[in-house]
């Protein structure tokens, strides 16, 4: 059983982030990493692979040429090769224009399963894990805590707000995965190395056979009209409690209409 | 006027609260039309009609029936194709996402997701949207096809029209298009229900992390938002701890909550943690480390033990009660 594990290279959280001149993510001026929520993702891949349920994991990425770093991470926790979607005019991609080239590369690959994260932790919209699932009309489980998969089929659970459900899709399918799926592991020293030597393979678009204009800022379905910073809390009050707190702060809420 | 497509969530005869705050939003974009799955009882238009749907879709469910966001993604899809709306409005959230990606994909139409406002302009809706963990703001629209918007809950406070409309109620069936293979659900574990109001709705959410030190003293938490009348959150850390149900998560990865009061005892305000209630009205936080991140967006900060502030604290909200 083969897989395929989607992931992204995104600004550190801790960064201070920016927007460029054309409103998009500043990802030159900050530091990079793979995704932490999508580390899961390549957890549950390497797991089912040393569970005997799988044999092979394929990782994709789009992204600009640092996304490799992100890639060589992924690798040296595990799985065998990557392919990396690379091209300039990608630049300002919306939702459906990343969609289409995901799904694009996905049909170039051998899998039958596909890994997703749960989010992405820049663009944190949850919805290219079902738009894929969509175009490629794959069974999709989305926000999966546990997975395992027998002969045929792929068995998931979610948690919805009032039940846990099991859900049975059959393979090929397409799951995403929670930050409760399970801890990602550090890759080990033998792992990075071992990851230096494991193949990416770099498409660009001709070789997708997707026209420029449609994706790229140029065929994004949306614009940003502009941005700008929320505007900061004001400071409120800190008081250490000698005894008195509780007091203090039921008058707070009481002269706040809070109570 | 244009039609505002509406997905419209009910549990039988009452409309969700978040439901009836995109039929307001959508009142102010267009003509809200609402799209209802299941039974739609008389009392539900009704509501509808109070809340200015000029229009109920009533979809008959699909026989066998389909997977939900799946289901529901075809009917949202294929009305909007019919009516050609000038919006389409799903609340944000794992299921509402999962369908509002679905119809994106199958108009080829542009989304915007987690909206915290939108409004009407003159080349289609504009929408706000708070991005990077609450830092900042962005305005945005969409160029091509029909504007797919999912919005925050509590982005909009639900009013009913001074007039209430009768809808025309419509029944839509739909043919099940030699759809792809879905998942099913063969188990389903319901989770006990706690009576508190649901922390995406509530006015008032106690939200409790690490230094609640444990699952008892979690109790605490529980008590003060009993005697507030408010819902129970809780950070990754204590829900990772077991310490409370895992749906109270709030943050990047939890639930995104605006309530009037927010009261974070023993968190340390993680931004991802922050992310996800930093648009509540006012913050307070009880923390016993002054140089915890919570402070720096709380309105009151008490520096202190929990364990001593929030017993005292019950007690003097019981008393001022008398
Ligand atoms: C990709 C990703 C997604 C994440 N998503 C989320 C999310 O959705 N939600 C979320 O909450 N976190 C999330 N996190 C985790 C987040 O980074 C923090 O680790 C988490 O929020 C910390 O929880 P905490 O504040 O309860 O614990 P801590 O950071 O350990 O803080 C505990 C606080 O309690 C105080 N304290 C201790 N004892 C007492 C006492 N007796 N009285 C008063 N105060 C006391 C301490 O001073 C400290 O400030 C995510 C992390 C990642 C990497
Ligand atoms: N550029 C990308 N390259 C590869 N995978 C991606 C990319 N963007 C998003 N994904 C995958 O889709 C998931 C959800 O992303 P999003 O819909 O942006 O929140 C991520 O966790 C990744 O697994």
């Amino acid at each position: 059983m083969k897989i395929a594990v989607l992931i992204k290279y995104v600004p550190e959280a801790t960064a201070a982030w920016r927007f460029a001149e054309d409103h998009t993510l500043d990802r030159d001026s900050v530091d990079g990493r793979l995704s932490e929520l999508d580390e899961y993702a390549v957890e549950q891949a390497v797991r089912l692979v040393e569970a005997g349920s799988a044999t092979e994991i394929s990782y994709l990425t789009m992204g600009p040429a640092r996304a490799v770093d992100a890639v060589r991470k992924a690798l040296a926790m595990g799985g065998d090769r990557a392919v990396h979607v690379l091209d300039d005019a990608l630049h300002g991609s919306d939702a459906v224009g990343t969609a289409s080239v995901l799904a694009a590369a996905l049909r170039r690959m051998e899998f039958d399963l596909v890994i997703f994260g749960m989010a992405s932790t820049d663009a944190e919209m949850s919805v290219l894990p079902v738009m894929v699932a969509d175009l490629l009309r794959l069974p999709a489980v989305a926000n999966a805590v546990t997975l395992r998969v027998d002969g045929s089929a792929l068995t998931a659970e979610r948690e919805t707000d009032d039940a846990i459900e099991e859900v049975v899709a059959p393979l090929p399918a397409l799951v995403s995965v929670t930050d409760r799926s399970g801890e990602a592991r550090y890759p080990s020293f033998k792992g990075i190395v071992a990851a230096k030597k494991k193949p990416v393979t770099t498409w660009s678009l001709s070789d997708l056979e997707i026209a420029p204009e449609r994706v790229g800022t140029a065929g994004a379905a949306t614009e940003v009209l502009a941005v700008r910073p929320s505007p900061p809390r004001e400071a409120g009050t800190v008081i250490v409690d000698e005894g008195d707190a509780a007091v203090r702060l039921a008058e707070f809420l009481a002269a706040n209409k809070l109570l | 006027m244009s039609t505002i497509l509406v997905l419209v969530r009910h549990d039988g005869g009452t409309v969700q609260k978040s439901s009836l705050e995109l039929l307001t939003l959508a009142r102010r974009l267009g003509d809200p039309a609402a799209v209802v799955h299941g039974d739609v009882s008389d009392a539900l238009v009704d509501a509808l009609g109070r809340h200015g749907a000029t229009t109920v879709y009533a979809v008959t469910p699909l026989t066998p029936p389909a997977y939900p966001p799946v289901a529901e993604a075809l009917a949202v899809a294929e009305l909007a194709a019919r009516t050609a709306p000038a919006a389409v409005l799903i609340t944000s959230g794992p299921l509402g996402t999962e369908v509002a990606a679905r119809v994106a994909v199958r108009l080829d139409a542009g989304i915007v997701t987690d909206a915290v406002q939108v409004r009407a302009e003159a080349g289609g809706p504009v929408v706000t949207q708070s991005v990077f963990a609450g830092t900042w703001l962005v305005e945005g629209r969409v160029r091509r096809g029909t504007p797919i918007i999912t919005v925050r809950p509590n982005a909009v406070t639900p009013e009913p029209v001074a007039t209430p409309v009768r809808p025309v109620v419509e029944r839509v069936d739909l043919e099940d298009p030699a759809s792809p293979a879905v998942p099913r659900v063969v188990a389903r574990r319901p989770k006990a229900t706690t009576g508190r109001p649901e922390l995406t709705e509530a006015t008032v959410v106690v939200a409790g992390g690490r230094g609640v030190g444990s699952a008892e003293g979690f109790r605490l938490i529980e008590r003060l938002a009993d005697v507030l009348g408010g819902a129970v959150g809780a950070s990754r850390a204590a829900t990772d701890l077991t310490w409370c149900p895992h749906e109270l998560q709030i943050g990047q990865t939890g639930k995104t909550v605006a309530p009037q009061l927010y009261v974070a005892g023993g968190i340390s305000g993680a931004i991802q943690h922050r992310a996800g209630m930093q648009g509540s009205r006012t913050i307070v936080a009880i923390n016993k480390d002054p140089k915890a991140p919570i402070f720096q967006i709380a309105d009151f900060g008490v520096v202190g033990d929990l364990h001593v502030v929030l017993p005292a604290l019950i007690g003097e909200i019981e008393n001022r009660r008398g």
